[in-house]
């Protein structure tokens, strides 16, 4: 595996710059995804996750391509920062044949394992029994190797949450449990659905370290995460991590979300992680200014590439629907 | 009197009527109070109604268990599953609980309860397009209702309320928005009573929701040919209206099922089944299925063209068989 996870930029300006990098492809890609949609040219259901790009593209300083990663409908961060190639992943969005999964399973289905994007599900909740079964299967072969699973909220209420944690603890399977709480699920606030202010009270229950983070902030978020991957990687065990964020455009593109109080929205809005964080980069980070433009510079041609490939790409042809129902 | 509603606001005047008539009602699921619904069809209902009308949280176990829990109490509880496919989220609550426990308790358990679900529509992937009224249809114990239009979608809806069995209500995406006539005031709909939604004489289709749409859009064609095609809608599964389908094939002499579901052991092949037991004399031509063919529902939009039975494939299917 790569030898270089765990080992982090020595300098903070470089670890900031890092997760910029990460933050700002996810952010881009995401205003582009969102323009196609608006004008029609591109049709698909997509959850965006403009305002979450911090915990990613922090948590993914830590990671290898050997690690795994489990993500939701709202994936396109988890799926960027986990190095999916753009090309096939914006395919995949738009139901293209060269899309990561031929276009069959379309956004809220993405599996890359090269990259170690092992699965998204649109069902909430339904990756965690999912981790609990790579994590075991890792530690069982002795592989290095630590799961990441990403859900909201709303998804620490269904059962399997509190199944997958039990069992995971039990037998201390190298496995993060990172919820993104970014206040709502669908439409209601996460105060009106439980009972505790913070997520990551429920380890307790389950006899794992329970830690809230503030996900927007990237420092902090680099540093929790890497507290936990590292946990899971030396055998010490699963830890639930939630990183409070907060989602700029609703639950789904194009819904109302008049249930929002607009001046908590503004707040969040005025306080964008990703500008801010080039804010920081530039006046107190000591990267120059030149050197942040030449890279974003490379990301939107990176991102603009990889969508002309996905827009011209064909697609699937109707042979390929019977094909992968079985083995 | 009767005015012109949508799909979805049907739905909302009987919720709206029973909750009214019967302090026992309750509705609830996931953004079903203070929003109204993911699907728009329970707007305003929390304001008039408060407490009764509820959210849960994202917790399909739960809400299917709890009406069980409510129903055995005397309540009538309406709770909403957002997607038809949930139930197997539920499955537990669904096909091991309200389906067998009045039978498992010796009839000393009642279970007045509905449950109500978005379902088909497609171009939600796999995990959010399915039709499951067959599977539901499979297990002894349910009721099984799939209102075509506004009216019966109100009339529907208020016999699932009042009836004392558990009901499951599949509401599908696409007709919530679809206007029609539908009557003011108290209006129910008799589970078991097909309703036949265009005569003739050449061939028999079956078919409900989208599938019933896109049926009577293909007749209209062959109409126009000369071509009378009989479209029966079953209205409930359970109940299952086999009278009237054998009245209609008696006529016609064959028979073509549309589904928005798989085929195998689809609600077409019950049919096949019912056909051969109750009208193997009056057929001359075989069985039609024409549905999703044994593949997941993919999500790239023109794969579900290719696999969901559309008006050009029920028009082509209709003129082989009369050929
Ligand atoms: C089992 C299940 N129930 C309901 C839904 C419908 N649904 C999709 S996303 C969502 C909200 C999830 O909220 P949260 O877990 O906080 O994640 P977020 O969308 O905020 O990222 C709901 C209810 C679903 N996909 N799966
Ligand atoms: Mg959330």
């Amino acid at each position: 595996m790569d030898k270089s996870v765990g080992r982090q930029p020595e300098n903070e300006n470089e670890i900031l710059l890092r997760i910029y990098e990460t933050a700002e492809k996810i952010r881009y890609s995401d205003e582009r995804l969102r323009t196609m949609l608006m004008s029609g040219q591109v049709r698909f259901n997509y959850y965006s996750v403009r305002g979450q790009e911090i915990i990613p593209s922090a948590t993914a300083l830590w990671l290898s391509s050997e690690d795994y990663v489990i993500t939701t409908y709202r994936g396109l961060h988890d799926q960027i920062a986990k190095g999916v190639p753009l090309d096939v992943l914006f395919a995949e969005y738009m139901g293209k044949a060269t899309g990561a999964c031929k276009g069959k399973g379309g956004p809220m289905h993405v599996t890359h394992a090269a990259s170690g994007l092992l699965v998204t599900t649109g069902i909430v909740g339904g990756g965690l029994p999912i981790a609990n079964g790579v994590a075991l299967a890792a530690k069982l072969r002795n592989e290095d190797r630590v799961t990441v699973v990403n859900f909201g909220d709303g998804a620490s209420n269904i059962g399997a949450f509190h199944e997958a944690l039990n069992l995971a603890a039990v037998w201390e399977l190298p496995v993060v449990f990172l919820c993104q709480n970014n206040l709502y699920g669908e439409h209601t606030a996460v105060e009106l659905s439980m009972a505790i202010p913070s997520i990551s009270e429920r380890a307790l229950a389950y006899g794992m370290p329970g830690v809230t983070v503030d996900g927007n902030d990237p420092l902090a978020m680099h540093t929790a995460a890497g507290t936990a991957i590292s946990r899971a990687r030396d055998g010490s065990g699963p830890t639930l991590l939630e990183a409070r964020t907060f989602r700029f455009f609703g639950h789904s593109f194009g819904d109302d979300d008049a249930y929002m109080p607009g001046e908590q929205k503004a707040r969040a809005m005025a306080d964008d992680p990703v500008p801010k964080l080039r804010t920081r980069l530039v006046a107190d980070g000591g990267i120059g200014h030149e050197r942040v433009e030449q890279l974003e510079e490379c990301i939107r041609a990176e991102v603009d590439d990889a969508l002309a490939f996905a827009l011209a790409s064909d697609y699937p042809e109707p042979t390929e629907l019977a094909a992968d129902v079985y083995a | 009197m009767t005015r012109q509603l949508k799909y979805a606001h049907a739905i909302r005047e009987a919720l709206a009527l029973e909750l009214a008539r019967d302090e026992r009602v309750m509705v609830f699921g996931e953004d079903v109070g203070v929003n109204g619904g993911v699907w728009g069809a329970l707007r305003g209902l929390h304001e008039e109604f408060g407490d009764r009308v509820f959210d849960t949280p994202i917790a399909e176990n739960l809400i299917v268990g709890m009406a069980v829990g409510m129903a055995m109490r005397g309540l009538r509880p309406v709770a909403e599953l957002q997607y038809s496919d949930f139930v197997f989220c539920a499955g537990d609550e669904v096909f091991l609980k309200a389906a067998t426990w009045r039978y498992a308790h010796g009839g000393g358990v009642d279970l007045p309860l509905v449950v109500r679900m978005a379902s088909g529509g497609s171009g939600f992937g796999p995990e959010h397009s399915q039709c499951t009224e067959a599977y539901l249809m499979h297990t002894p114990g349910i009721r099984v209702a799939v209102p075509s239009t506004p009216a019966d979608a109100k009339g529907l809806m208020t016999a699932a309320i009042r009836s004392d069995d558990p009901v499951f209500v599949l509401e599908h995406k696409l007709l919530y928005p679809m206007t029609g006539p539908v009557p003011e005031g108290e209006h129910i709909v008799a589970f078991g009573q097909a309703v036949v939604r265009r005569t003739g004489d050449a061939v028999t289709i079956v078919a409900w929701q989208d599938m019933l749409r896109r049926s009577l859009a293909a007749a209209e064609r062959l109409a126009a040919d000369g071509i009378e095609v009989e479209v029966l809608d079953p209205v409930t599964l359970n109940p299952f209206d086999v009278e009237s389908l054998v009245r209609s094939v008696e006529k016609t002499g064959a028979c073509i099922v549309v589904e928005e579901a798989p085929l195998t052991l689809g609600v077409g092949a019950e049919i096949g089944a019912l056909l051969m037991e109750h009208a193997f004399g009056h057929l001359d031509r075989p069985l039609v299925r024409l549905a999703i063919p044994d593949v997941p529902v993919p999500t790239a939009p023109h794969l579900v063209d290719a696999v969901v039975p559309s008006v050009d494939r029920v028009e082509a299917a209709v003129r082989r068989l009369v050929a």
